[in-house]
């Protein structure tokens, strides 16, 4: 029981410190808002040059065999100095799969592209017509000599329009029970009969889509783990999504722009900082962010021990998207009449306050946490379940 | 004791009822917020015509002669649908304040212009460094020949846009959070020396940053007692509250219809997801969550229709929990529709954007339970 940093625990923050400070110029800041796709892209090779891209990883594929208190000051540090994550589809998720189940083909083709952002990766797993039970899907998948014949729909896929590759759930049998019959398969996104369809968020942005498959031609060695054994590939796949959207660190970001802002707010001469009914919310938010920041070491630390996440993943979803909307809702009522404003040409400036479009928009985008990677409902029935043996 | 609408209140309700289901669906609406104007001129004229412009105003100058109960019905209907015409603006705040401060020549010139629906207008009141705070206030009106010289800038003005008209408030005397020392004035938003920046709000509402340099006001322009126009924006707000609460309880109650209807009808792991118990409870919670907001609104339109005063405290409360319970209720109608609550195609979001605005107008639940604990706990 002890989580004081060693000298070479503090020696390795600095040296995070001041790469984040040196590698991150305002002109990347800017790009990330402007381009979001050039920006990701121009940060993750940084990343990539410096070896850090993806610290997750096993050494043997390019990971950076930090120890659990190494990977925590990372993050910290990354969130203190308002980085944001990575893209997880490639580096996360799908690489996770293929190190874990992929051949070694796959292994050896798709793994260095990944480190390197050469391929932009998106998730093919809800359906319009499968969303919490993710199961029930339908694009279904059939054997044609060596290739795989695609039909079906996949929604609320994230970053669609800018992707090369797309990994997939598709239906490979029916006869079995629902979660037999599932595959998991690596789609070229540049494949014939593949049609993309934008979806406005309520956050007036684009980043959802649909993808439509019809009669699309996918190779049979994209199939990553047995043909009918997805579900399993699928569920190990999630666990690591679940852990991801925790973000605890970002939440301490934003405890500490609130404050920064609220410091600037006031009320006939009262700064909302120092209102007590304010403090006290904030203050539930920070009770709250510190159990919570310890619930993640002891996962990461159980995780490093050895292997994929549990069921506790589960906890940290659920806790970790309920502080971002707390922190975001806080982060709207700063912004009080500016919250509502929409983009224009004009300065942020000249309408009153900069932070308030990013308010809104993390706002309402924020509200989508607790539905995907397992709305948070599917969550609690995972540790009803897997956790205290309800059925 | 009685809760029920009269049947007068009952036919204004059925009316814009009517209106909104036959004339102001979705995909009307949709266009209209993205038209030039972002409103529809030809509605305008109905409301007029209809009579809903004239319900808060005395029959002396054309109008309907309401009381805050009629206003909250139509608020209520309003909201339903979502209704973007510039009704809280021009009728609530701008008629309404030119109906408690005006004199008898102001009334005469502008509420049967109100009334006929011949004048857009707005209140130009929140400044950037104000936040809820009223007599937070840097513009000034400062005394030159016969009238008025008008210095400053106000945001986000409601109806902003289009208004062709706006009561402003400004300072005639005093220092920026004195209590006293604030004046109304009678804007015509073309004048010279005002310049707007517009700019469209998630709500679909069209505001503007207006700033005022060396405007030339008549005497005529002031509204009510110099000095003196505090209390009678504080009165007005009061009704504002008891308005956008109302239309508040009409968009809740809207979400938990359309959430409910969706839990019975979707269908998850092969059975309506509104099967599953808990998901039933989360739902009996947004009910509830409607019905108290509906009773305390009950008990503010009771105590305000008595004498205003009897309301203050009750007004606190219910921005209060209009705040808490509005948040819950969309929060649970995004939740429960999953993915598709999070589309901009769906009406879900656009009712969930206008109840975050309904919150911040005069204070959100913060700022109000501050005032609620100052008043009942002073006791």
């Amino acid at each position: 029981m002890d989580t004081a940093y060693s000298p070479e625990d503090l020696a390795f923050r600095d040296e995070v410190r001041d790469f984040f400070q040196e590698a991150y110029t305002p002109e990347l800041r800017q790009r990330m808002r402007s381009s979001h796709k050039e920006g990701a892209e121009e940060w993750q090779r940084k990343l990539n040059d410096k070896g850090w891209v993806a610290p997750n990883w096993p050494v043997e594929f390019g990971g950076t065999g930090w120890t659990a208190t190494q990977k925590y000051i990372y993050e910290t540090e990354r969130s203190l100095a308002g980085i944001p994550n990575v893209i997880p589809f490639g580096l996360v998720m799908v690489a996770n799969v293929i190190m874990a189940y992929g051949t070694d083909e796959q292994k050896e083709y798709f793994l260095p592209r990944i480190l390197k952002s050469e391929d932009w990766w998106c998730q093919g797993y809800s359906e319009p017509g499968s969303g919490s039970d993710l199961a029930s899907l339908k694009t279904k998948a059939e054997r044609d000599g060596d290739d795989f014949i695609i039909n079906g729909a996949k929604i609320w896929t994230t970053y669609a329009q800018y992707a090369d590759w797309i990994f997939c759930l598709v239906r490979t049998d029916n006869s079995g029970k629902k979660q037999e019959g599932i595959t998991f398969i690596l789609i070229d996104m540049k494949s014939e009969g593949i049609k993309v369809n934008p979806i406005i968020s309520i956050d007036n942005h684009h980043s959802l889509n649909e993808v439509e498959f019809s009669n699309v031609r996918v190779p049979a060695k994209n199939v990553v783990g047995e043909i009918g054994k997805g579900w399993t590939v699928a569920k190990a796949l999630l666990a690591h999504e679940r852990t991801g959207i925790a973000g605890v660190a970002d939440v301490k970001r934003a405890v500490r722009v609130i404050k920064e802002v609220a410091a600037k707010e006031e009320n006939g001469g009262q700064r909302l900082v120092d209102d007590p009914g304010f403090q006290q919310r904030l203050a539930d938010i920070e009770v709250e962010l510190m159990a919570l920041e310890f619930t993640e070491l002891r996962t990461l630390a159980a995780q490093a021990a050895g292997g994929f996440p549990g069921p506790e993943s589960s906890l940290l979803k659920i806790k970790g998207t309920e502080l971002q909307q707390a922190t975001q809702e806080l982060l709207m009522e700063i912004a009080a009449y500016y919250q509502g404003v929409l983009p224009t040409d004009l300065e942020p400036d000249a309408l009153g306050h900069e932070f308030t479009t990013e308010a809104r928009m993390s706002y309402f985008y924020g509200r989508a946490a607790t539905i995907y990677g397992g709305s948070n409902e599917v969550q609690k029935n995972i540790i009803a379940k897997y956790v205290l043996g309800l059925e | 004791m009685n809760f029920d609408f009269t049947e007068e209140q009952q036919m204004v309700r059925d009316s814009i009822a009517r209106f909104v289901q036959d004339d102001y669906d979705w995909d009307t609406r949709k266009a209209i917020v993205a038209s030039e104007k972002g409103l529809s001129a030809d509605n305008w004229k109905l409301f007029a015509e209809l009579g809903w412009l004239s319900i808060p105003f005395a029959e002396e100058h054309g109008g309907f002669g309401g009381n805050i109960v009629d206003l909250s019905v139509v608020m209520e209907e309003l909201g339903k649908g979502l209704v973007v015409e510039p009704y809280f603006p021009t009728v609530v705040l701008f008629g309404g304040l030119i109906a408690r401060a005006g004199n008898d020549a102001q009334q005469a010139e502008w509420l049967p212009r109100v009334i006929g629906g011949d004048v857009l207008g707005g209140f130009a009141y929140v400044e950037r460094q104000s936040r809820f705070a009223l007599h937070d206030c840097l513009t000034t009106a400062t005394p030159s020949g016969d009238g008025f010289v008008l210095n400053g800038e106000k945001v986000v003005v409601f109806n902003g846009e289009q208004a062709d008209h706006l009561v402003v408030l400004a300072r005639t005397s005093g220092e920026q959070s004195d209590r006293t020392g604030l004046s109304l004035f009678i804007v015509e938003a073309s004048a010279a020396g005002i310049d707007k920046m517009n700019y469209p709000m998630m709500d679909g509402q069209r505001v503007a940053n207006v700033t005022f340099k060396d405007v030339a006001l008549p005497a005529d322009a002031l509204l009510g007692e110099e000095g003196n126009a505090l209390a009678v924006v504080e009165a007005l707000v009061d009704e504002a509250i008891i308005a956008l609460a109302s239309e508040a309880v009409g968009i809740m109650g809207v979400l938990n219809t359309k959430t409910l209807e969706y839990a019975k009808t979707r269908e998850q792991f092969g059975v309506a997801i509104g099967s599953y118990q808990a998901l039933q409870h989360r739902m009996v919670d947004t009910m509830m969550a409607y019905e108290q907001c509906k009773s305390l609104l009950f008990k503010a339109l009771c105590e305000y229709k008595q004498e205003p005063a009897m309301a203050a405290e009750t007004i606190h409360a219910l921005k209060v929990l209009i705040d808490r319970n509005a948040k819950h209720v969309f929060g649970e109608a995004i939740q429960i529709h999953g993915g598709m609550g999070m589309t901009d195609e769906l009406d879900i979001g656009h009712y969930a954007k206008r109840l975050m605005m309904i919150n911040t107008t005069f204070g959100d639940a913060n700022f109000h339970r501050n005032r609620f604990v100052e008043t009942a706990f002073a006791a």
